[in-house]
């Protein structure tokens, strides 16, 4: 029978399944940080069980690290307890873990693929919703809850109900300065924040195919923003060739066989879909969100939308309160919302490729007078290829601040926050009220669009730079 | 985890869409390393101003509803983050029931595991049940009889039989599957050949 790929990883996992269909699925990777699993680890000490598998997880710090100076350590004393916490979990159960100074520390969904950890067909998952990104590798990854943390340290496996179906076609060829974080704006805007509850999500199409690995990265990292238990990428050849040599990647014999089983994950030609949605990439522009939803999103050259032209009276609702949070008013041009901060960083756009293309743009400009912006690297070995490179100067010289790898601004829970009515444009991943700190106002951009807005001091397009 | 069985409360309606988990629990509440003491923090910025002070007009911050527990809320309710808090928060409150159309994906899951139950019903049936929570009447959600019975009607709801049958028996989940361990041995055994490479 014609199988999904989404199919075929569930079927090659399936430890048990009960008549009713909840299953017990085994988990190849389990990737843990400091704030979801305290509570897990604690629960296991309670009950007396043990990690089943240590080998198959790995820590490391990222939500709650300070990304200045860390010489003198964690100045936050919850935050420090937090990641002390980490550190002798780990150590008691026998986890490995990259610790706050190891230069291999990171945001945990963009360690695991730099390790090799990730790999192709697994089912990967970890206490953070953007999990998902992992996905970008044929890997089945999704998020779970603190209790789900626990169930898998101590089984190595996670109950589950199977999800449908959804193929979301992208085709076509992306026009200038439409990059990956735009194509999922783009789906998010178009299928909504809850379109995909219920579904894993496969994205296909000649757009996807021809992106790279770190690019399909964002697409899957925004995959819960749609609502969707996973989004997901067949691999292929880039996918093989980046995980080549990789430290924790399969090596010698080991290697040719996981190529092999690797090449076997696509959709078959006449796979059912329950839902599939087809998107035309000259349909995308560079794309800015307005409001306090993913789907929120509007181009660059548009207007803020006005809640009375919407017919769904609680749709109407959540638009007025959106616009009040934000500060904005309906029908002004996008291109007139003026900005104070920037930034650059988080698992959806903080990898080397998202800093390239940054700094190509931003090379020999300034930052305009009234903004403050920063890039946080996503990981120790994105942040020291990047200084290679010379990128960490061109961020310096134009006034952005050059900072130490971790979530940082993307949720606030260190000191990188905004104050009230304070307006960003960010690469990160969500723009709820709050996010980023108490009234902060979150416009979600790629890469390149934070670039135009830093120089310009509004939001801008980034087809007009240079 | 406690049973679920029946529950009996006059009923709080925010009647917003995509509540998410950063409404229901900010990231500063997160730094905690136990899943109790939540409950003063639940809605912290719906609930409280800058200064720290109760907002007077949030519903919770309002007797009886400040002792419900039973929350109704607009569709997907809870999307974003995985946090668990989420459901703790909910839990350290009281609120062991949250109706709405819909709900985000891992904040249902997550119920489950803290003796929560997440009802679906259609926007109809909410605004009905409103109207209860506006006239301060209790509602008694019945797990085991599926229903709600409110004044003297009554509405059923759906749920999977194995998630009701946690709830009603307030089953630890860990240790039914560790009852599995045969199993997940001879799949790993199994795993160990075909992909010696994980």
């Amino acid at each position: 029978m014609s199988k999904t790929l989404y199919d075929k990883i569930w079927d090659d996992h399936l430890v048990h399944e009960d008549n009713d269909g909840t299953a017990l699925l085994y988990v190849d990777r389990h990737l843990v940080h400091e704030v979801t699993s305290p509570q897990a680890f604690e629960g296991l000490r309670i009950q007396g069980r043990k990690v089943r598998k240590p080998k198959l997880t790995l820590a490391v710090p990222d939500h709650n690290v300070p990304t200045t100076d860390r010489s003198k350590g964690i100045s936050d004393k919850q935050s420090k307890i937090q990641v002390d916490t980490l550190r002798n979990n780990c150590k008691e159960f026998g986890i490995n873990l990259f610790d706050v100074n190891d230069k291999r520390q990171g945001i945990v969904h963009i360690i695991g693929p730099e390790q090799g950890f990730t790999q192709p067909g697994t089912v990967i998952v970890c206490g953070d919703s953007h999990t998902a990104t992992h996905g970008a590798f044929g890997s089945l990854a999704f998020g779970i809850g603190t209790s789900e943390v626990e169930h898998v340290l101590a089984t190595q496996t996670l109950i589950q109900k199977k999800s449908k179906n959804f193929r979301v076609n992208v085709n076509g060829s992306l026009p200038a300065g439409v990059t990956s974080k735009d194509v999922i704006l783009k789906i998010i805007g178009t299928i909504g924040t809850a379109g995909g509850t219920g579904y894993v999500i496969e994205f296909a199409g000649e757009v996807i195919r021809n992106l790279s690995v770190e690019q399909r990265m964002t697409i899957c990292n925004m995959t819960i923003e749609a609502g969707a238990r996973a989004g997901l990428i067949a691999p292929d050849d880039k996918t093989i060739e980046y995980f080549k040599d990789r430290p924790m990647s399969p090596k010698g014999e080991n290697w040719t066989k996981a190529v092999a089983h690797w090449k076997k994950l696509f959709s078959d030609s006449d796979a059912k879909f329950d839902k599939e949605v087809n998107i035309d990439a000259k349909d995308i522009e560079p794309l800015v969100t307005w409001g306090t939803s993913p789907q929120d999103v509007s181009p660059i050259t548009g207007e803020v939308p006005d809640p009375e032209k919407e017919k769904d009276k609680d749709r109407r609702t959540a638009m007025y309160r959106s616009l009040e949070y934000m500060g904005l008013k309906p029908k002004m041009k996008i291109s007139d919302i003026k900005v104070d901060k920037i930034f650059i960083g988080s698992c959806t756009n903080g990898r080397i490729e998202d800093l390239r293309l940054a700094a190509k743009l931003l090379k020999g400009k300034k930052i305009a007078s009234d903004v403050s912006a920063m890039v946080v690297p996503g990981s120790g070995l994105v942040k020291k290829q990047a200084e290679e490179e010379g990128i960490d100067k061109v961020f310096k010289n134009a006034g952005f601040e050059w900072r130490e790898p971790g979530c940082s601004m993307c949720l606030g829970m260190n000191e990188d926050q905004l104050s009230s009515k304070e307006r960003c444009a960010s690469t990160s991943n969500r723009n709820f009220e709050g996010r980023q700190g108490r009234g902060g106002r979150t416009h979600l951009v790629s890469p390149g669009m934070a670039v135009a807005a830093a120089i310009k001091g509004y939001l801008a397009d980034v087809r007009e730079i240079n | 985890m406690e049973k679920f069985i029946k529950l009996k409360s006059i009923p709080a309606h925010i009647p917003l869409m995509n509540i998410d988990t950063d409404m229901i629990i900010p990231k500063q509440f997160l730094k905690t390393i136990k899943r109790t003491g939540l409950g003063k923090s639940l809605f912290y910025e719906m609930r409280y101003d800058e200064s720290g002070k109760l907002i007077e007009k949030f519903i919770l911050n309002n007797d009886p509803y400040s002792k419900s527990k039973i929350l109704l809320a607009g569709k997907n309710f809870g999307c974003g983050s995985s946090r668990e808090h989420a459901p703790w928060a909910l839990l350290d409150f009281g609120i062991r029931c949250v109706i709405s159309p819909s709900f985000a994906d891992i904040f249902y899951n997550n119920c489950f595991n803290n003796g929560i139950l997440p009802i679906i019903i259609d926007d109809k049936s909410i605004q009905e049940l409103s109207e209860y929570s506006k006239r301060k009447e209790e509602i008694e959600v019945d797990l085991n009889e599926q229903e709600i019975l409110y004044g003297n009607k009554k509405l059923t709801f759906d749920i999977e039989p194995a998630k009701k049958k946690r709830l009603l028996e307030g089953l630890d989940n860990i240790g039914l599957s560790l009852k599995k361990i045969p199993n997940i041995e001879k799949f790993e055994n199994s795993m160990n050949k075909t992909k010696p490479w994980i």
